[in-house]
């Protein structure tokens, strides 16, 4: 943890960072007379039920259309939301928050503190079967697990309305990066009445009530996604944007070549187009780092090749792989070698010393094709192995590059595609030796990340069990300091490599030349319409 | 003629029923399923929706379940992915945006094909000739996802003319007609051309000619039905292809259209959907091939039925 976010969050337990959110316009600035903001989706959210959603696009929709307890500034520092402030109890487990009497649906209901404890209790319970109903059980909400198992009654949850505007959640241990935790999307109220009355449909444009600055007005699958600003939000004042919309595009050239004809007003670029772009609209072009890591899973449990149990082999094929031809050559976009599953970006995290991130390529070589000879392989008895990736140009140039990177050390991959469900089905069946895989964190903190590597953890493919490992993890939920034990868990990754890191992902995009607010400085890239603005040319 | 249609309609029914059996039993065996997330549900969870959607049945049980659903009340059942849409209400966005764009390009296909192609015929060997040819063989080549990207960069970046994807209003249908249309248009073009020349070699066109009739009235009177035959065979499926939805067309353009809710519900196993788009696209195959063939019997008096 990192003194800033320290700062962060005690600043927020005595209410002083109360000041500047919503747009911040400078006053010598002039805005455009048109405010309207349109961005690039990939493809159709499939949920906007704050409970239900599990991808980042839809989590982007739903900061604009809900509000949760605390947002995040430009900076990624906690800002208040529906919470104005919070008190911690001494032993740190019990969180108090207080929440703003102005806050209102967009049916002009109050948003109160029970809205919020039957979001919580809905996210957790087995009945609405959401994805992320783990998430509960990372923030340690007390009997989250527990819920989520169908041990126990929702109701059981350890978060209660103490008033109409005190929230009480209790947590299972002290848990540094809480409060952080409460900008992701699954903990934003929603509006109980609504979703009793119109049930799965709730979410609708013609039934969706809110708490966000923008209210949903137009969903066309497969099409777009419209939001209007909304009046009743408690800093509609301050809140400059009058629409956003998100156009489908399931092209990413296609988009790039909207976004040029001035359809967009942001777009991701596409790998490898980054300089190009850079060099014809420097004031447009973009590279950030962003808070995802990409790698390539072993398969280290009982169904996986022999040859992957062995520590020895797992290295020299980590060792094997050239990242600076992935990101210099390949990507190009500002991305960076991996040699920690962690984003070296992440707040709070320093990347301990790693043996072979310091080695050069030809030293990484030699010692692969030494450790490789020692468990028996090599050129005159090469190793073959599947490498498994889901349908995508960037995943299988990059496959293409891993298989000519480690064929001269007489490992012969062999490329499988699938599509994205049958490659999660193969790996959650563990039926692969080597599969691409990439996480985006759920908040700005190693933890997310390192979690998932925990031989308990529902993301854990590749079957690495190790008892240092979990203990490490363990111990970094409650410690005050917990940047040892991350840098421990990282150096058991390299020293047992059950994950070959690739590379660390940048934000690489095209942003118009008069949009300001987007948060840069933000690994996690959350951006709020009601923080941006336009100037006048 | 009645009985005729009434025979076919009849059949039309065991082979629908066949085309839902064997889908529904294909797609519960693909790999992944509709609940198949990038981190396992728990088993109690997975269970809940299992039976939410009457998943957890025997494979028989939920294929009668599901026909008898579309039979008693034309409920095709609730998106699994897309949770506040039903089936209906997903084909009600899309195929009326489809239909639009389909039938559009089928015109524009037809129409222009065809005058192609007929005039190619009639001068044959000569430079229209030629250049008809030349832009059909030049317009089958360009394969559609070619084409889209060809004319958002001409119109939409270059030129700013048109807009490169949505669907807000007519100057939005322009480009997504042009991109299906063309390859169409070419095959009709060539189809028809070949079989006007052999047509305008026959005993019938030759006696017309003898007669003394003008050139217009050899073609259109009595050289035309004929050598349409060929080309309307070609129409029925071209038709169901074209409304029924292009993936190239709805994935560049981004209409919203049936095309890509179809290969969505493929990729995200969202069976509903998925059989919903199938029997649509099946019935709509069955129909037109019927369409076609009374077709024949209007155009060619050799047929009877």
């Amino acid at each position: 943890m990192t003194s800033k976010l320290h700062i962060a969050v005690s600043a927020l337990a005595l209410g002083v960072a109360a000041g500047a959110h919503a747009a911040d316009v400078p006053d010598d600035v002039t805005l455009a007379e048109n405010q309207a903001y349109t961005f690039w989706l990939l493809d159709g959210i499939p949920s906007l039920d704050p409970q239900i959603n599990t991808t980042v696009e839809g989590s982007d929709v739903l900061r604009n259309l809900f509000e949760g307890l605390y947002n995040e500034d430009g900076q990624g520092a906690l800002v208040p939301g529906v919470a104005t402030e919070h008190t911690v109890s001494d032993d740190e487990r019990t969180y108090t928050f207080i929440l703003r009497e102005d806050a209102v649906w967009s049916n002009g209901e109050p948003v109160t503190a029970a809205d919020f404890v039957y979001a919580w209790r809905r996210l957790v319970d087995p009945a609405t079967a959401s994805e992320y109903a783990w998430y509960m059980e990372l923030m340690q909400v007390e009997n989250a697990a527990a819920v989520v198992a169908g041990e126990m009654a929702p109701e059981e949850l350890g978060v209660r309305a103490v008033d109409d505007h005190t929230l009480e959640v209790t947590i299972e241990n002290p848990l540094p990066y809480f409060p952080q935790m409460l900008v992701h999307a699954s903990t934003f109220p929603v509006p109980q009445a609504v979703i009793e009355e119109h049930g799965d449909r709730w979410t609708r444009p013609e039934n969706m009530v809110g708490n966000g600055a923008y209210t949903l007005t137009d969903r066309v699958i497969g099409e777009r996604v419209v939001m209007e600003k909304s009046d009743t939000y408690w800093d509609a004042e301050n809140t400059v944007l009058t629409e956003l919309t998100g156009l489908i595009i399931n092209d990413t050239n296609q988009a790039l070549t909207r976004y040029l004809a001035g359809e967009l007003d942001r777009v991701d670029i596409p790998p490898g187009q980054y300089p190009r772009l850079a060099e014809e609209y420097p004031d447009q072009a973009i590279s950030v780092p962003e808070n995802c890591s990409y790698t390539y899973i072993m398969n280290v449990g009982e169904s996986g090749p022999e040859a992957l149990k062995d520590p020895r082999v797992r290295k020299a094929l980590s060792y094997g792989i050239d990242r600076d031809i992935i990101v210099d050559r390949i990507l190009q976009g500002g991305q960076t070698s991996a040699y920690t599953w962690t984003h070296t970006s992440v707040a709070g995290f320093g990347a301990p010393e790693i043996d072979y991130a310091e080695w050069s390529q030809q030293e990484r070589m030699e010692r692969a094709a030494e450790l490789l000879a020692e468990a028996g392989y090599g050129p005159d008895n090469p190793l073959e192995l599947r490498l498994q990736y889901n349908t995508d140009e960037a995943h299988k140039r990059l496959a293409i590059a891993a298989s000519q990177m480690l064929k001269p050390l007489g490992v012969n991959l062999i490329l499988d595609n699938y599509e994205w469900k049958v490659h999660l089905s193969r790996m959650q069946n563990q039926e692969f030796d080597m599969a691409r895989y990439a996480w985006c964190g759920d908040y700005n903190e190693a933890s997310t990340f390192l979690n998932l590597f925990a031989s308990y953890s529902g993301h854990n493919n590749g079957e690495f069990f190790n008892d240092a490992y979990d203990a490490a993890i363990e111990e970094s939920k409650t410690a005050q300091d917990p940047l040892p034990l991350y840098q421990e868990a990282e150096t058991i990754l390299a020293e047992e490599m059950p994950i070959i890191p690739v590379y660390h992902y940048a934000q690489v995009f095209m942003l118009e030349e008069d949009m300001r607010g987007w948060p840069m400085e933000n690994v996690q890239q959350t951006w709020y319409g009601k923080d941006m603005y336009r100037v006048a040319e | 003629m009645l009985t005729y249609i009434l025979k076919r309609l009849a059949v039309a029914i065991p082979t629908l029923l066949l085309l839902i059996v064997v889908s529904f039993v294909l797609m519960h065996s693909a790999p992944g399923g509709p609940f198949t997330a990038e981190r396992e549900l728990p088993p109690e969870v997975l269970a809940n929706l299992n039976a939410k959607y009457g998943l957890d049945a025997p494979l028989w049980r939920q294929v009668l379940n599901y026909v008898w659903g579309i039979v008693a009340h034309f409920d095709f059942g609730p998106s699994f992915v897309y949770k506040d849409r039903s089936v209906n209400e997903i084909i009600a966005q899309g195929f009326p945006i489809t239909l639009t764009y389909g039938c559009l390009s089928f015109l524009v296909a037809v129409t222009v094909g065809v005058s192609l192609g007929i005039a190619a015929a009639i001068r044959q060997n000569s430079w229209l000739d030629y250049a008809a040819v030349g832009v059909s063989i030049g317009a089958q080549v360009l394969p559609n996802f070619v084409m889209a990207p060809i004319l958002v960069l001409v119109f939409t970046l270059w030129l700013g003319w048109l807009p490169g994807g949505g669907w807000q209003g007519p100057e939005y249908w322009i480009l997504p007609v042009v991109a299906l249309s063309t390859s169409f248009m070419a095959s009709i073009a060539r189809i028809t051309r070949s079989s006007m020349l052999e047509v305008l070699t026959q005993n019938h066109v030759r006696t017309a000619r003898a007669k003394g009739l003008p050139e217009r009235r050899v073609i259109l009177g009595h050289a035309l039905k004929p050598a349409l035959l060929p080309v309307i065979s070609y129409l029925g499926p071209a038709f169901v292809g074209m409304i029924t939805g292009s993936v190239v067309v709805d994935i560049y353009f981004s209409t919203g259209g049936i095309g890509k809710a179809f290969v969505d519900s493929a990729l995200n196993r969202d069976y509903a959907v998925m059989m919903g788009v199938t029997i649509l696209m099946g019935a709509l195959t069955i129909l037109f091939n019927l369409v076609v063939d009374i077709l024949y019997g209007w155009i060619d008096p050799k047929i009877r039925y």
